[in-house]
């Protein structure tokens, strides 16, 4: 017989993340025996919402669910109701919407690394008492990150759920002028976010191997973001279309956050797996970067993925000087869409990893029916994985202060947006005993 | 030496990005650090969510059991309570589940709804404590919120738009999208506060800054209809970001009650 011996302990643990959630350990003689990340965000059930709205409606609904990556989420939307359409946006299009996704980019991860991340490796509990010893540093980030800002603005007018967007393109063509304004702050931040990559790969991060399938998107040329096929490390190899075929959800009691499984197992997506599976579409000069701070990519250490996420910044940094260097005023920044009944599907490199979208659409261009898969519902299962290898490893005699750090750490890894909920994780620690 | 003022952000339903009006203010998020102490927001680091506060920000609507009672507390323990963004002030693009079966959604959503608390209804922060000051916007900005601390800590009442879009619009010569293309545009009822930003950018407001003082929402709904839109996409333009907002919701409900396309 066993008896279940809860212990809570109510002191707020994960702080620094967009989300609201327990982290609940059973322990049975001194030993982990089953650990779960719950998540209380309180559903606010978006794909209902989208039913019966139009087609033109979408892009602005969906940006709501996510105040940190709302371009991911248009993104999504309009590539999965575009191709639906048979619309063809052409390159000026084309060029923008990756411009604008390097924007939220440098914005998401500048903010992540800074306010999020880097406490934990010095020791600090908020990106404020950080800059009282780390000034340079923290105001470097706040630097890059306000021009991440910068150029959602140049083509979204405000860097929060931007008004920019729209199926068939954009509402606006920024000036010429504007343009080249932006591009030489650009090249001015380029050597100050190659030094942000040095002084991650330097932090004093744990060494930890894991094996995990990392999953992300795969273009010919380019490192992915708004377009490629979906692929893994063990031979993956689909289009956006094929998704629900290898990917499924579900629901676990503790969580509000539907789990995802491919072929049945967890998987990682985001920029630490965007990098592994990416290497050889860096530029060159951010692949001798890369090579340079002694860190080997592909890496099975999940705390590189600080470093990946600084790498991607300096990715995204490049892409926007290279495309706004060829910027030309176009004719009209959008073409017309003729609506169509079917089903479209999009999927893109949200900062936090693949985000998937499908649309069941009627002839009228009303949306029928809506499914959303978003990167943290993708990376819930993977967590909850690691969280079940670093903390046995750790020890469960270490004391609940170091098992709440390590697991704050880890979670924070995957820059979970939990979101759009909030607060802080309690620890729980049931124990089981033999009776 | 006199204490420094002690404020705390909380979030509710919501998407983070009302918050991000603080993450985002750069340098000078470094300087309001040291003006005030910040002592509860959790994603920037601080939690003490029971902590005795100043000013109490507030981003997100009531939409579970928990926070029902949730907001009682962190009323109890604020001086000035502030709502922050469309959420907190309407309830936010979520409330629209108050006009349909919300306890069907989630069965349509969640394998096993059972699992999961939540409230039928999506509301906003004054329809359960007494609010201070509401600041609109879907999201709101950098500059209202620095707006609200200065105020409230010197002691004076804050100053908030109450104007409608247009005026704004007006004030930075964008050309109107509505008389000069005949784009269905809500600045004629849309509270200002934004910069105009989609008037400046050649679209149709939508609405995210909320109801106006005084807005003339039934006359707006008739030009609109006037523009060739049938009563549900009337319907559709008002039951949006602030769809729960009284001056929205009744001129919107009232179009769908018509509607039979």
């Amino acid at each position: 017989m066993t008896e279940k011996r809860q212990i809570p302990i109510q002191v707020p643990v994960l702080a620094r993340v967009e989300g609201e959630g327990t982290l609940e350990l059973h322990v049975r003689d001194g030993a982990i025996e089953d650990l779960r990340l719950r998540i209380f965000e309180p559903p606010r059930m978006f794909e209902k919402l989208l039913e019966g709205r139009d087609y033109t409606e979408v892009a602005d609904m969906v940006a709501r669910i996510c105040g940190i990556c709302p371009v991911a989420y248009q993104m999504s939307a309009v590539q999965a109701i575009e191709s639906l359409f048979g619309a063809e946006p052409g390159p000026w299009v084309r060029d923008m919407r990756r411009v604008f996704y390097c924007g939220e980019w440098i914005q998401s991860h500048s903010l992540h690394i800074h306010m999020l991340a880097a406490p934990d490796f010095l020791g600090y509990t908020s990106i404020t008492e950080m800059a009282r010893e780390h000034a340079d540093e923290v105001r470097r980030g706040l630097r890059l990150q306000a021009l991440g800002n910068e150029i959602i603005r140049l083509l979204g007018a405000r860097s929060v759920h931007p008004v920019g967007a729209r199926i068939g393109g954009f509402h606006h063509a920024p000036a010429r002028a504007q343009v080249d304004a932006l591009r030489e702050k650009l090249q001015a931040a380029l050597p100050e976010a190659e030094a942000l990559v040095r002084w991650t790969a330097a932090l004093n991060l744990p060494t930890e191997e894991q094996e995990f399938t990392a999953v992300s998107l795969r273009h010919p040329r380019e490192y992915p973001m708004n377009e490629g096929r979906m692929v893994s490390n063990r031979g993956l190899d689909i289009s956006a279309d094929r998704f629900e075929s290898r990917f499924v959800e579900h629901q676990e009691a503790h969580s509000t956050a539907l789990h995802c499984l491919h072929d049945g197992k967890p998987y990682l997506v985001g920029p630490l797996a965007r990098l592994n599976l990416n290497l050889d579409r860096l530029p060159a000069p951010v692949r001798n970067l890369a090579d340079s701070v002694g860190i080997k990519f592909p890496s099975r250490n999940m705390y590189h993925s600080i470093v990946a996420r600084a790498i991607e910044i300096v990715v995204a940094i490049r892409e926007a000087i290279r495309l706004l260097e060829a910027y030309a005023e176009p004719s009209a920044p959008h073409v017309s869409v003729t609506p169509r009944a079917g089903t479209g599907y999009g999927c893109t490199e949200a900062p936090r990893g693949l985000l998937w979208h499908r649309y069941d659409i009627d002839a009228a261009g009303a949306v029928i029916k809506a499914r959303i898969v978003p990167p943290t519902s993708q990376n819930q299962a993977r967590i909850e994985e690691d969280l079940r290898t670093s903390l046995r490893s750790l020890g469960v005699r270490q004391g609940e202060a170091a098992l709440r750090r390590r697991g704050e750490m880890v979670i924070r890894n995957y820059d979970p947006c939990i979101s759009c909920a909030t607060h802080f994780l309690d620890l729980r620690v049931h124990e089981l005993t033999h009776a | 030496m006199a204490e420094k003022p002690k404020i705390a952000v909380h979030k509710f339903a919501s998407c983070d990005g009302c918050q991000l009006a603080f993450l985002n203010l750069g340098e000078d998020l470094l300087t309001l650090a040291q003006l005030v102490e910040i002592v509860h927001f959790a994603e920037a680091g601080p939690v003490d969510p029971d902590a005795a506060v100043d000013i109490a920000f507030i981003e997100g609507s009531v939409s579970t059991p928990e926070d029902a009672g949730r907001i009682l507390r962190i009323r109890a323990n604020s001086r000035y309570l502030v709502t922050v963004g469309a959420c907190a002030t309407s309830g936010g693009l979520q409330a629209l589940r108050n006009f349909a079966d919300g306890q069907e959604w989630l069965a349509a959503i969640y394998a096993k709804p059972e699992y999961v608390q939540s409230l039928a209804t999506s509301t906003p922060i004054s329809q359960h404590v007494k609010v201070d000051l509401e600041l609109w916007g879907c999201p709101v900005s950098g500059r209202q919120l620095l707006a609200a601390v200065r105020a409230l800590l010197f002691g004076v009442p804050p100053w908030y738009e109450k104007d409608k879009v247009c005026l704004e619009c007006k004030r930075q010569q964008s050309v109107c999208v509505m008389v000069a293309k005949g784009t269905p545009c809500m600045g004629p009822v849309t509270r200002a506060g934004c910069g105009a930003l989609c008037p400046g950018f050649g679209r149709d407001c939508y609405g995210c800054y909320g109801p106006a003082e005084n807005p003339n929402a039934e006359s707006l709904a008739r030009r609109l209809e006037g523009l060739g839109l049938v009563p549900e996409a009337v319907a559709r333009r008002f039951l949006f970001i602030n769809g729960a907002a009284p001056a929205f919701a009744e001129a919107g409900l009232k179009r769908r009650g018509t509607a039979h396309d």
